[in-house]
């Protein structure tokens, strides 16, 4: 292991090199400070690590399977593909792990209500999943085109207990869901607790996310080294907040030779301004408590952001991530709609896996990488790819995509008749 | 820096004007407009009905898409004034024009539109449209190290906020940060129009003052005259928002909007004379 000291996996808040910190109103720093407080003494505490390891075990069905698709990785230019399954977790995605992490804390900390937003509706199924299992108030901030985009997981939500709330001003999506979240914890914060989502907003999230989901990363790179005996040489994960990727990619950090690539999405092509690549398209400011890669005009004013996965449409994006790529630990690049998609099909087809399109971004980039690889004539080139989530919520996208509804069974507009 | 200078009150220095209305044995009203609702030019002739009928000093909100700190009244005036393609740059116009009526003007903002501008280049920009200072809503002084240096080196006031979640400790540093006056937020929540006032807001404004704050002011859910009155009683100023904003909300004649937002700024100037009336002007405390 690496001396501590030098390590990139264990850097604490708030700030990752120039980026993070704490850009929220006052009245919110005391609740901040003391989730922090909270934090430290739960990460020292056997009693709460073996709570979350039991719930881990037993509820969300870890350790997920690593699985070598050989007929996808054809594609691939004869690199080695593996997929680590969060698709598998219970609820759908690898979020469930830090939802499960916070709701333990709120329970530590006596608070009675969660709150939390949801892009794509992973996030807020996972928390409404946390707050059933644990006896908790759930409210989750929802942007109005998101709840008719993920209309699925607006109705899971509901069966749960939880109460989706449409956010209806602004551009409607993840970043005004994340607004609205905020200005209903600094009027209760008293009691309740914001389990935000992803390795944004100000310190100690972004922090404390990477923790809870560290457990992808550390058990990946012992699942690699067991089965194929050596390090992957590339690691892939989609990239909206950055929270599935930070979890991968954190057991990595340290070992130089892996190749971090988090794939962002282009949406409709860098040029076209339609798009979430806040690394091709953006620069640094402050935005949801973090400064931090951001799309924003000359003014300062937040851009939207635009992605066919609502999970990936976000205009910032963790700080860490940030810090990572201005070392050039990683590297940061867009996938468009259409070669995500491309992605999502060929893994249907080749592996009998529907991913999440947010994923899909990550598969489509493991094609690229390994073909790239191949061009530049390198030989038995492994690539591990984080499947962050299952397709099931995106059936009607991609059957909207792919033209796969029958117009006669369509009775009255989109989605009616699945 | 205050004071009557060749007839015109000098328009810079917020705390010389609390000095001036607290020897007058009354506190502060502060009023706050959004630049660019419905125009920079409404603003404009919004604030100078403000000043008329007895405003102290003048908040202009910077238009921001993400205004995290503002409930609905204000995030629709904001989402309008953006809509209508209002910049950065005219706020320094709607503070120049403001200015010279011979009011403090403060800037309410967000903190990314000053970093993108250039915390120096704005603050100097800032001083030389005679802008008093700016109140940063989701500033804090932890993370301000670039702003407090670039406000000194342009003698502007730096206004942060409390709120009763503060501890002694953040009290004091917020207090120690502060230059015009500590914004208390009087109530854990967004800006709006509210039945009550908190009543966690004179015990903050108390402890704010033993903290060290020399002028504390209070703000968030202020919205009539009997609120502002009740304020006044213990807080140098009254900031008063939606209700400055709401009246100008809609679709009557623009003239009518501004004669309703003339009846309110009278109203609530009324509170804040009325306020110390019955007891002596020594009632006031002082830090």
């Amino acid at each position: 292991m690496p001396d501590a000291s030098s390590s990139l996996q264990n850097q604490q808040g708030p700030y990752f090199g120039d980026f993070g910190g704490r850009f929220v109103p006052e009245a919110l720093i005391a609740a901040l400070d003391e989730l922090e407080s909270e934090y430290r003494k739960a990460v020292d505490d056997p009693t709460f690590q073996q709570e979350l390891a039991r719930l881990h075990r037993e509820y969300t069905g870890r350790p997920n399977p690593l699985t070598e698709v050989p007929r996808f990785a054809e594609h691939a230019g004869g690199a080695r593909v593996f997929l680590k399954r969060e698709d598998l977790n219970h609820t759908g995605s690898h979020k469930i792990n830090n939802v499960l992490g916070q709701a333990l804390l709120v329970k530590r900390m006596g608070k009675k209500r969660v709150i939390a937003e949801t892009g794509a509706g992973q996030h807020g199924v996972a928390t409404a999943t946390a707050a059933a299992l644990m006896d908790l108030e759930c409210v989750v901030y929802m942007g109005e085109e998101d709840t008719e985009r993920q209309a699925l997981n607006v109705a899971r939500m509901r069966l749960l207990g939880a109460t989706v709330v449409p956010v209806t001003i602004g551009s409607r999506t993840l970043k005004d869901a994340i607004n609205e979240a905020l200005r209903d914890w600094v009027a209760n914060v008293d009691t309740t607790h914001y389990l935000l989502g992803t390795v944004t907003g100000p310190h100690p999230f972004p922090e404390m996310v990477r923790d809870f989901h560290r457990i992808i990363g550390e058990e990946a790179r012992a699942q690699i080294l067991d089965r194929i005996g050596r390090l992957p040489d590339a690691l892939a994960a989609c990239v909206g907040g950055g929270s599935n990727a930070m979890g991968l990619f954190n057991a990595f950090l340290d070992d130089q030779d892996v190749a971090l690539y988090g794939f962002e999405a282009g949406g409709e092509g860098v040029p076209t301004g339609r798009h979430a690549a806040r690394f091709s398209g953006g620069a640094p400011g402050v935005l949801h408590g973090a400064r931090s890669y951001l799309m924003q005009d000359e003014d300062g004013q937040t851009l939207p952001s635009h992605s066919i996965s609502a999970g990936l449409d976000y205009p910032s994006v963790g700080p860490a991530h940030s810090w990572l790529h201005d070392l050039g630990r990683a590297t940061y690049e867009p996938v468009t709609d259409v070669e995500a998609m491309e992605a999502f099909r060929l893994l249907c087809r080749t592996e009998g896996i529907i991913p999440a399109i947010e994923s899909a971004h990550a598969l489509a980039g493991a094609l690229r990488i390994g073909r790239e690889a191949r061009a530049a004539g390198k030989e038995d080139t492994v690539i591990l790819v984080n499947l962050s989530g299952r397709g099931d919520k995106d059936v009607a996208t991609a059957a909207r995509w792919f033209d796969l509804i029958d117009a006669d069974t369509v009775v009255d507009g989109e989605g009616s008749s699945l | 820096m205050s004071g009557i200078v060749g007839g015109v009150r000098a328009p810079r220095g917020t705390a010389g004007r609390l000095e001036e209305v607290a020897a007058e044995g009354r506190a502060a009203l502060i009023g706050y407009l959004p630049v660019g609702y419905p125009s920079v030019e409404g603003t404009v002739q919004a604030a100078t009905a403000l000043v008329e009928t007895g405003v102290d000093i003048i908040e202009l909100g910077l238009p921001y898409t993400d205004p995290v700190m503002d409930g609905p009244v204000i995030q629709r005036a904001v989402e309008h004034s953006l809509a209508a393609g209002t910049r950065v740059r005219d706020v320094v116009t709607a503070v120049e024009a403001v200015a010279a009526l011979g009011v403090p003007v403060l800037v309410m903002t967000y903190w990314n539109p000053v970093l993108r501008y250039g915390v120096e280049a704005f603050a100097r920009d800032l001083a030389a449209a005679g802008g008093a200072g700016l109140i940063t809503a989701d500033l804090i002084p932890d993370e301000a190290g670039e702003w407090i240096s670039a406000a000194d080196a342009h003698d502007l006031d730096k206004v942060f906020l409390v709120a009763p979640s503060s501890t002694p400790e953040r009290l004091r540093l917020t207090a120690a940060a502060s230059r015009g006056f500590v914004y208390a937020a009087s109530t854990m929540g967004v800006t709006g129009i509210r039945a009550e006032v908190g009543s966690k807001a004179e015990e903050l404004v108390a402890a704010t003052r033993a903290a060290g704050a020399e002028h504390v002011c209070v703000g968030l859910g202020v919205s009539t005259s009997a609120q502002a009155a009740q304020v006044a009683r213990y807080a140098d100023g009254v900031i008063v928002g939606s209700a400055f904003v709401r009246p100008l909300l809609g679709d009557a004649p623009w003239e009518d909007r501004l004669e309703n937002l003339r009846a309110v700024a009278r109203d609530l100037a009324e509170g804040v004379r009325t306020a110390r009336a019955p007891e002596s002007a020594s009632g006031q405390v002082t830090a």
